[in-house]
C-alpha cells in the first residue's frame, strides 16, 4: 500500500529545463521525508506538484490516499503547505490572516476564530495577534505562515525550506514544532538545503539533484554508503608526515591520504575510540608532536558531495549560470572540513555553518 | 493541551459544500480581506477619488462653454450632459486598480496559499472584483455630491436615478473582469498598471461621454454608437433626465435602447471575461 505521500515518475519541464526528471517518492504515514538538494535541484517543483499548485507533464502522485491529478480539490482538504516565503497578507493582522485561512478551509466563522486564537497562543504570537503582519519580524511571519498551514491540523504537511533565512533561535523553535507535529502523527515532507536539518528531523532522506532522486535512505544508511570512520591526524612538523603516515597505515584498513600543505594524514579504520587511543600512544611513543587528531564519521555533507560530485555551493553557481554539470571535481576531501569530530557536543554541531546559508531566494521556478 | 500535536485533531478540512453557496462564501471572505487592505492603505482610495473630481471640475469649466450639445453652448447644459460621461469614465478607470491588484497578488506567496486551499476556484478573483465594486460605489457617491455642487441635477426621480447608478456600477463590475484578465496576463504589477489603463482612453473617448458622437467621422461615429461604454452613458443620461432638449438620439440600436444595450453588454462582458480570467488563474504558474 502506498504511503501518505506517493509519487511515481514525476516529470515537469519549464521550457528546456527539466525541473523534475522522473521523481519517485514514497513516504509512509506518520514519518518525515527530508528532500535534500541544492538550489535548482527541483525540490520546490516537487512540492508544488504534490500540493496541486502545478500539474506535472507526466507521472502520478497520491497524497493522503487521493490522486493529486484526478482530485486536486479533495487533496487540498488534507494538506497544509508552508513555503519558504511567508504566505501571509501583510496588511492583515495575524488573527485576521488565520481566520481568513480557516474560513477558506471551509471551517465555520466561529471555529476559524477559536482555532486562530489557539494557534496564535501556541506560536507565541498572542501579543502581536492584532497587529498587521507588516510589523512582524521575519521569524514571526514564518511562525504565522506555519500556523496558517496548521489551521485544520492536516494529516499531511509540506514544508518548503521552512528554516531558510531564520536565525538559530527561531530555527530551533521551528524544529521543536515540527517534532511535536510528527509526534502527533502528521506525515511530513520537508525540503531543505541544510544537511544537518535533514539529519536532525527526517526519518528518511531523498537526495535530489537535477530533478532526480539520486539516493534515498535513512541518514545512517546514506552515511554508510560514503564509507566508515577515519582517523585524521595533523602533525606539527611537516617532516613527521611520513612517520605518521606509516603508523596510521599500520592501524588502518585501507590506503592513507596525505595533504602536505595542511600536514594532514587520513586513513580509514574500524575500531572506534579504542583504536584512536592506541594511535595516540604510538604517535607519542615515536615522539611525534600533533596539532590535532580525531575520529571522523561521514556527515551528510560528505554524503552529498560523494553522491553529486560537487559541493552545494558549486551547484548554486551552476544553477544561476545554467548549463549541464561539468566534470566531477575532485572535491571529495574538501568537504571534510565540515565533518563532525568524535565527542563533539551536540550544540556545537548545530551552530555549524550550513553549506548554503542565508535567505537566498530560490530562483528555480522564476520562469513560471 | 497540545494545539498542534494532538492526534485527535488530526483531521482533514470540513467537506466543501461546493457549488454556488461555497463560491459566494469564499468570494466574500476574500472580498473582506481586500476591503480591510483598502481601509489600511487609504491613499489608494483617496487618489482614486481625486482624479474623477478633477475631471468634473476641468471638463465643466474648461470645455463647458465651447462644446455645443443639442444646439446649445450654455455651460450649464453641457454640465448636465457631461456628468453621466464622467461617472461612467470613473467606474471604468477603477478597473486599472483590479489589474494592478491582481498582478500584485499573483507575485506574492499568498497566492500559493490560496491555491493550495480547498476554496472555490474563482473566489480570489471574484473577491477582488467585489471589493473593487464597493470602492467604486463609494467613489460614485462622493462624485455625485461634487456634481450636485457644480450644478448637476436629476430630472426623472430618485428611482430612475438609482437605476442609472446601478447600470454604471454593473459596467464598472464588468470592466473589472477585463482588468482581472489583464492583471493575470502580464508579468509584472508595473505592466498591469499601465496595461490596465491605456486601453481605457480610446474606449472612453471614442464614445458619447464627453461630446455628442454625431460630429465624429463616420468610422468613429459607428464605433462610438456601438461602444458598450456609450450604451451605459446614454442609459444613465436618459435615467437621470440629462439628455438636452433637441439632442438628436442616433438611430443605432444601442442608442435607441440604451438600458437594454447597457445590461446586455455588461452581462456579456462579465460572463466572457470571468470565464477567461478564472481559466487563466487556474493555469497560472503551471
Amino acid at each position: 500500500m502506498p504511503g501518505a505521500i506517493y509519487a511515481e515518475g514525476l516529470v515537469k519541464t519549464f521550457g528546456d529545463v527539466r525541473a523534475l526528471d522522473g521523481v519517485d517518492l514514497d513516504v509512509p504515514e506518520g514519518t518525515v521525508l527530508g528532500l535534500l538538494g541544492p538550489n535548482g535541484a527541483g525540490k520546490t517543483t516537487a512540492v508544488r506538484v504534490l500540493t496541486t499548485l502545478i500539474k506535472p507533464n507526466s507521472g502520478r502522485a497520491v497524497v493522503a490516499g487521493i490522486d493529486v491529478l484526478k482530485n486536486p480539490t479533495e487533496v487540498r482538504r488534507h494538506i497544509g503547505l508552508s513555503g519558504q516565503f511567508a504566505a501571509v497578507d501583510e496588511y492583515l493582522t495575524g488573527r485576521e490572516n488565520l481566520r481568513m485561512v480557516g474560513q477558506l478551509y471551509q471551517m465555520s466563522a466561529r471555529d476559524a476564530k477559536v482555532r486562530a486564537g489557539q494557534l496564535l497562543e501556541r506560536f507565541n504570537l498572542g501579543e502581536a495577534a492584532d497587529r498587521t503582519a507588516k510589523t512582524y519580524s521575519g521569524g514571526m511571519r514564518r511562525r504565522l505562515d506555519l500556523a496558517a498551514a496548521l489551521v485544520v491540523s492536516p494529516p499531511v504537511m509540506f514544508m518548503d525550506e521552512p528554516t531558510t533565512g531564520l536565525d538559530p533561535r527561531n530555527r530551533q523553535q521551528l524544529w521543536e514544532v515540527i517534532q511535536e507535529l510528527v509526534a502527533g502523527g502528521t506525515t511530513l515532507l520537508l525540503t531543505t538545503q541544510y544537511l544537518e536539518e535533514a539529519d536532525h528531523l527526517a526519518h528518511d532522506i531523498a537526495v535530489v539533484d537535477h530533478g532526480r532522486v539520486i539516493a534515498r535512505g535513512t541518514s545512517d544508511r546514506l552515511k554508510a554508503r560514503t564509507g566508515g570512520e577515519r582517523v585524521e591526524v595533523v602533525v606539527h612538523e611537516a617532516r613527521d608526515i611520513s612517520v605518521a603516515d606509516g603508523i596510521l597505515r599500520s592501524f588502518g584498513k585501507g590506503g592513507s591520504k596525505i595533504e602536505e600543505h595542511t600536514r594532514k594524514v587520513t586513513v580509514p579504520v574500524s575500531g572506534g575510540a579504542k583504536l584512536l587511543a592506541e594511535v595516540i600512544r604510538e604517535l607519542d611513543a615515536r615522539g611525534i608532536e600533533i596539532d590535532d587528531i580525531g575520529l571522523r564519521r561521514p556527515t551528510l555533507d560528505d554524503v552529498f558531495i560523494s553522491l553529486t560530485g560537487h559541493a552545494a555551493e558549486v551547484e548554486e553557481e551552476r544553477a544561476n549560470g545554467a548549463g549541464k554539470p561539468g566534470g566531477k571535481p575532485d572535491g571529495t576531501q574538501e568537504g571534510e572540513r565540515e565533518g563532525v569530530r568524535e565527542g563533539e557536543p551536540e550544540g556545537e554541531r548545530e551552530r555549524r555553518r550550513p553549506v548554503v546559508g542565508g535567505p537566498t531566494r530560490q530562483d528555480e521556478e522564476a520562469a513560471t | 493541551m497540545s494545539v498542534i500535536g494532538n492526534t485527535a485533531l488530526r483531521t482533514a478540512a470540513p467537506r466543501a459544500r461546493g457549488g454556488v453557496v461555497q463560491s459566494a462564501r469564499d468570494s466574500l471572505v476574500v472580498a473582506k480581506r481586500n476591503l480591510i487592505r483598502m481601509a489600511r492603505i487609504p491613499e489608494v482610495v483617496i487618489f482614486g477619488l481625486i482624479q474623477p473630481i478633477m475631471f468634473v471640475v476641468l471638463f465643466s469649466y474648461v470645455f463647458g462653454g465651447s462644446i455645443a450639445v443639442g444646439g446649445s453652448t450654455d455651460p450649464s447644459t453641457y454640465r448636465q450632459f457631461l456628468m453621466a460621461g464622467i461617472f461612467a469614465q470613473t467606474v471604468t478607470f477603477a478597473t486599472a486598480g483590479a489589474s494592478a491588484g491582481i498582478a500584485d497578488d499573483m507575485h506574492k506567496g499568498l497566492i500559493d496559499r490560496f491555491r493550495s486551499l480547498p476554496m472555490a476556484r474563482g473566489a480570489v478573483l471574484t473577491g477582488r472584483t467585489l471589493a473593487d465594486l464597493v470602492q467604486t460605489a463609494l467613489t460614485l457617491v462622493v462624485l455625485a455630491i461634487v456634481a450636485v455642487i457644480v450644478g448637476w441635477r436629476i430630472h426623472e426621480g430618485i428611482l430612475k436615478a438609482l437605476a442609472g447608478f446601478a447600470l454604471l456600477l454593473l459596467l464598472g463590475y464588468a470592466f473589472s473582469w477585463i482588468g482581472a484578465l489583464i492583471g493575470l496576463s502580464v508579468r509584472t504589477p508595473e505592466a498591469a498598471t499601465s496595461g490596465g489603463l491605456i486601453w481605457l482612453f480610446p474606449l472612453t473617448f471614442i464614445s458619447n461621454a464627453f461630446v455628442p458622437s454625431d460630429n465624429m467621422p463616420t468610422a468613429l461615429r459607428y464605433i462610438a454608437e456601438w461602444n458598450p461604454f456609450s450604451a451605459t452613458v446614454q442609459a444613465a443620461r436618459q435615467l437621470f433626465g440629462n439628455l438636452p432638449v433637441g439632442y438628436p438620439v442616433p438611430s443605432a440600436w444601442p442608442m435607441q435602447h440604451p438600458v437594454w444595450a447597457s445590461l446586455i453588454w455588461s452581462v456579456v462582458i462579465i460572463v466572457a471575461f470571468r470565464t477567461l480570467s478564472v481559466r487563466k488563474y487556474r493555469s497560472a504558474t503551471a
